[in-house]
């Protein structure tokens, strides 16, 4: 069987390409007498999401808030504690659903350290022919996909291929390993932090090089950043992230048009202006994000939030659909016991 | 305003015996007693090297330098050890990308603190920690005196960066270097660090110069802006300036390429090519290779920093 034609899409555009459902990682850290398991870090709690056919999905949030864990997740570079995925409507890793050898050939991921993700030892078509030989691509046929694979991302083939990751710049590696992620044909592409170690300049030439590929080979994208303006620039909708919860989902319009939840409101406001007129007078919140291991109950928020009260501290706020984009917050679910919520 | 720091054709190169950099090939600039400098570029502009040479902080036998730096009217280049121990620290401070590397993880942030001010003023050991926590309440850190006795690994990012703040101010220095003091922060949190280094730069009038790769960051923080490309200055202006009319094609090109609020769908100016390699000392516009304007004049010889208005100052043939 030649495992490399592209996949047909199945279930149709109206099926999410990948739904993960009540996702959970729990890393437990060692500590105490007998470096006995005490303390967990809670990573990715019950995160329920789906990734529709042809979009890009941005992520945002700062660090320790999951971002990076959900997306070793949707690849299963490790195994949740909880919760299913369906791709494009089979189960992965169960009985009557795909492997996740499956998965991996339709899901691919990007890394942020262009280097570290390159074996130093191959050349550079040694590294893309790795898995198209792996999955039983004639040589010939290998080194045809090379070629193609290095033009795709705006490489020479005749000038690169023989080359070794040290030779190569930071862009040019990451063309490597974007070609290497689209080696297999697959149909979502993970891109975790893909662009934030690039310089500006080299960065837009990336950038615009994945809208292209988008277009070429209907891709579907996940974008992972911690940079709001590239999110913006690329996705369609965007998730917000914090403390390994979901605090609000929508379309790319309303999370930067309208905001809802006080952490995205925080987040946008915290970009540096562009305009030297408009400065940042005041931060947004102060403090750091807490630790993960202990996050604060209720509302993983409240702790630096300006309109935290009791409720928060008390209950969880669920995610709540309010017409344009779904909101995690009580002050935006009526009757919830807050005093900026509408009466029940 | 008088000009408190002088730099004059910096050049600085590393010899290994494998290869040799031209890192900074002759930089001038001036600053002023209470003036911010952001100075902007990529990865390998020499930034952070230049930056780095008002301290001297290079590997001594690997480093050849030229030009001059000149602090209130002394020469650093020239200085012997006592003096440019005498400098660091005291008259000269510098804060770093990540203070969970800056500082000494095996003392508490007070004793580091404590340490600097009795070596620059010979301060006692109850003074010192004194000072100290004078030092973290006026950087914001909640509960001071507590914290005087955490270690750097106990603290967060934003609270390691506040301290590293106070450790640099604690012997009133004139001039503080920043380098990248904010990259690897949270954006939430780079926000209140960009915040107080601009609140504590007035209060005690000092020079700053933020070197900075994010052109956001720069605005934030400057009152003129240098953009640096392999090793030069290639334009220095007010920041409104810099924002508004960018003249030299790589600041344009900088600028374009940032990816910013409103710009969705729209297709991204992007700079094509890659930065030159500094084993070659250059002999025309560095930026030439990448330059859409080029023209056979452009690597003839090297373009010179012209002031095109007062204080803007470009180097680029086709500037007017």
């Amino acid at each position: 069987m030649d495992t490399l034609v592209p996949i047909e899409d199945r279930g149709g555009p109206a099926q999410p390409l990948l739904l993960a459902t009540g996702l959970r990682k729990h890393f437990p850290v060692a500590g105490g007498l007998l470096g006995r398991t005490t303390k967990v870090v809670r990573a990715v709690d019950d995160l329920t999401l789906s990734v529709a056919k042809g979009e890009t999905l941005g992520v945002v949030g700062e660090s320790g808030c999951g971002k990076s864990t959900v997306a070793r997740l949707l690849i299963r570079l490790i195994k949740p504690d909880k919760g299913t995925m369906v791709l494009d409507g089979d189960p992965v890793d169960e009985p009557h659903g795909i492997t996740v050898n499956e998965l991996r050939r339709q899901v691919q991921m990007v890394f942020q350290d262009s280097y570290a993700s390159l074996n130093p030892r191959l050349t550079i078509a040694e590294t893309l022919a790795f898995a198209p030989r792996a999955h039983g691509l004639p040589a010939a046929e290998a080194r045809e996909r090379v070629r193609d694979l290095l033009s795709k991302v705006g490489l020479d083939p005749a000038n690169y291929a023989t080359r070794y990751p040290h030779e190569l710049s930071g862009g040019q590696r990451q063309r490597v390993n974007i070609a290497r992620a689209l080696a297999l044909r697959p149909r979502l592409i993970i891109l975790d932090e893909a662009v934030s170690a690039l310089d500006k300049s080299v960065e837009a030439q990336v950038l615009n090089m994945l809208v292209d590929l988008k277009t070429e080979l209907d891709l579907t994208y996940v974008f992972i950043s911690h940079d709001l303006n590239v999110v913006q620039y690329l996705s369609d909708r965007v998730l917000v992230m914090y403390l390994g919860k979901i605090v609000e989902l929508g379309p790319v319009e309303a999370i930067y048009g309208n905001p809802q939840h006080p952490y995205t409101r925080a987040l946008l406001s915290a970009r540096p202006s562009m305009d030297p007129r408009k400065r940042t007078r005041e931060a947004p919140i102060q403090g750091d994000p807490p630790n993960p291991i202990d996050p604060p109950s209720g509302c993983r928020f409240r702790t630096r939030c300006p309109f935290a009260e009791e409720v928060c501290a008390r209950t969880e706020p669920l995610l709540a659909d309010t017409g344009h984009q779904a909101v995690a917050c009580h002050m935006r679910v009526a009757g919830s016991g807050h005093s900026k919520a509408m009466a029940a | 305003m008088t000009n408190m720091l002088q730099v004059r054709d910096l050049h600085v190169t590393f010899v290994t015996p494998d290869r040799t950099v031209h890192a900074v090939n002759g930089v001038s600039f001036d600053l002023a007693r209470g003036e911010t400098l952001g100075i902007l570029g990529e990865s390998g502009s020499g930034k952070s090297v230049t930056l780095r040479s008002i301290l001297r902080l290079h590997p001594e036998h690997r480093t050849r330098w030229s030009g001059s730096i000149k602090l209130e009217g002394d020469e650093v280049l020239e200085m012997g050890p006592k003096a440019l121990s005498d400098l660091r620290g005291q008259r000269v401070s510098m804060i770093f990308q990540e203070p969970a590397t800056a500082f000494d993880p095996v003392f508490t942030i007070g004793q580091q603190i404590a340490e600097t001010v009795r070596r620059h003023t010979g301060k006692s050991e109850t003074e010192a920690m004194k000072r100290a926590k004078d030092l973290l309440e006026m950087v914001r850190i909640p509960s001071p005196a507590q914290r005087l006795k955490a270690y750097p690994h106990e603290m967060s990012g934003g609270m390691r960066q506040r301290a590293m703040i106070a450790l640099a101010l604690s012997c009133n220095p004139t001039l503080l270097l920043a380098d990248e003091p904010t990259t690897a922060l949270d954006a939430t949190v780079q926000i209140q660090v960009l915040l107080l280094v601009r609140e504590l730069q007035r209060e005690f009038n000092l020079g700053v110069i933020f070197v900075t790769h994010d052109i956001g960051v720069a605005v934030e923080v400057s009152d003129r802006i240098g953009v640096m490309y392999a090793g030069k200055l290639v334009e220095m202006a007010p920041v409104e300036r810099m924002v508004d009319a960018p003249q030299h094609p790589y600041s344009r090109g900088l600028l374009a390429s940032t990816v910013h609020d409103g710009m969705r769908g729209q297709r991204l100016e992007s700079i094509p090519g890659a930065p030159p390699d500094l084993a070659e000392v250059p002999s025309g516009c560095s930026f030439a290779p990448r330059c859409k304007f080029v023209r056979p004049d452009c690597t003839a010889a090297i373009p010179s920093l012209r002031d095109v208005e007062a204080a803007h100052a470009v180097r680029c043939v086709l500037a007017a």
